[in-house]
């Protein structure tokens, strides 16, 4: 049982600490968009859901199966679904910026 | 550990790199969309590699695996839609509503953990300590964040809500939910306590984000999706989940960060912003001055 719980102790806290490397000085245009992606991998909490229906075996596991099931899944599916639809503002110009200074130093 | 595990834990670390990646990528615009798709790879990953190690390891029943299926195509197709339909302004919203129910999900997660092991004499603190934690934490970021969501839409005042005594009030939910957390920790597995945690904790969340500005909600959102990233887990300690153990931990450093960037960029310190909901007066002149 102490095995398990270093183990999982020493993971959580190199995740925070690769959490806090891997974001630092971001633009701030990408705040929002960032924050969204964020919210999408915390959609993760779906294992959780998939784990506790595995395991359910009363009227209230059922009930809470369902409920964690139909949360996680808006949260994963609904995340990356706009997460990506607010970057693809971000990617659309980026073909056209460099074209039109192309064409600039041409003429 | 057997070979299943083995096995699984491999997929999980591959799922958590392409979470670091994809992150490390959404730094720079022209990579961001990329970097989103490759995260979401390691989602997949990551809930695929699940579902065949909990059909292996413990199977569960039918009704268990319906209750599941049916709730994740209602909240699959709900998420789907309204992320392809809401208008690009009502975007903030929306994810404040994922990052709710989000929480909630963590909270149910834990809680459904705590009746499955009611029938047990004594938890084992490593157990009952996350789930106490998990309960209030997704409690706190559901209520919140909808009350936060509310206030972007325009369908709760933008203006600092505060009436008497809501401070006094916000106080006594958190020492009860407190009391009711340690007190949990004390005695055998008991479904009432862990329902004042949970009922307490929804009450302080409203009451924490109702005085909060609506120029000042999405530093909010930004603190509260950190939350959940940590009431996520927490609910990887509860069932022992290494996804989400990592995966929860990432988003709680990132989305700290994030937000005091955010704070940043507004001028604001994050501080301020939450005494000041608290009722210290400096969020009701700050974000009336910004409107």
């Amino acid at each position: 049982m102490i095995e398990t719980l270093f183990g999982n102790l020493a993971i959580f806290v190199l995740s925070l600490l690769v959490g806090v490397e891997v974001i630092s000085k971001i633009p701030s245009t990408l705040h929002t968009p960032m924050m969204s992606a964020a919210n999408a991998i915390h959609g993760v909490v779906i294992a959780g859901a998939i784990v506790i229906a595995s395991v359910a075996n009363s009227p209230a596991g059922y009930v809470l199966t369902f409920t964690a099931g139909a949360l996680a899944a808006a949260n994963v599916f609904g995340g990356y679904v706009v997460t990506d639809r607010m970057l693809r503002m971000f990617t659309r110009p980026q073909p056209t910026a460099p074209t039109d200074v192309t064409q600039k130093d041409a003429s | 550990m057997s070979i299943v595990e083995f096995l699984a834990g491999i997929l999980y670390l591959s799922a958590a790199t392409l979470f670091v990646i994809g992150l490390h990528m959404m730094r720079a615009p022209s990579t961001a969309r990329q970097g989103n798709l490759i995260s979401a790879g390691g989602m997949t990953i990551a809930v695929l590699t699940t579902i065949v190690f909990a059909v292996i390891d413990s199977g569960g029943d039918w009704i268990g695996w319906a209750a599941l299926i049916v709730g994740a195509a209602l909240g699959a197709t709900y998420g789907i839609v309204r992320a392809r339909t809401v208008k690009m302004t009502a975007i903030p919203q929306l994810v404040s509503i994922f990052n709710a129910v989000g929480g909630g999900a963590a909270a149910a997660v834990a809680f459904a953990d705590f009746v499955a092991h009611l029938s047990v004499t004594s938890l084992d603190l490593t157990m009952s300590i996350p789930i106490a934690l998990d309960v209030a934490i997704g409690s706190i970021t559901f209520s919140g964040s909808l009350i936060a969501a509310g206030k972007l839409q325009g369908i709760i005042s933008g203006k600092p809500l505060t009436f008497p005594g809501a401070r006094v009030i916000n106080v006594i939910a958190a020492v009860i939910a407190l009391g009711a957390g340690v007190l949990l920790l004390l005695v055998p597995p008991n479904l009432p306590l862990l329902l004042v945690v949970l009922v307490a904790s929804l009450i302080f969340g409203v009451l924490m984000v109702l005085p909060i500005g609506g120029a000042d909600a999405p530093v909010i959102v930004s603190l509260l999706n950190a939350f959940t990233g940590l009431a996520v887990a927490m609910a990887g300690f509860a069932i022992d989940n290494q996804a989400l153990i990592i995966a929860g931990a990432l988003v709680g450093a990132a989305g700290t960060i994030l937000t005091l960037q955010m704070a940043k960029a507004m001028n604001r310190s994050v501080g301020a912003i939450i005494l000041g909901g608290f009722g210290t007066g400096d969020a009701k002149t700050t974000s009336g001055a910004a409107s």
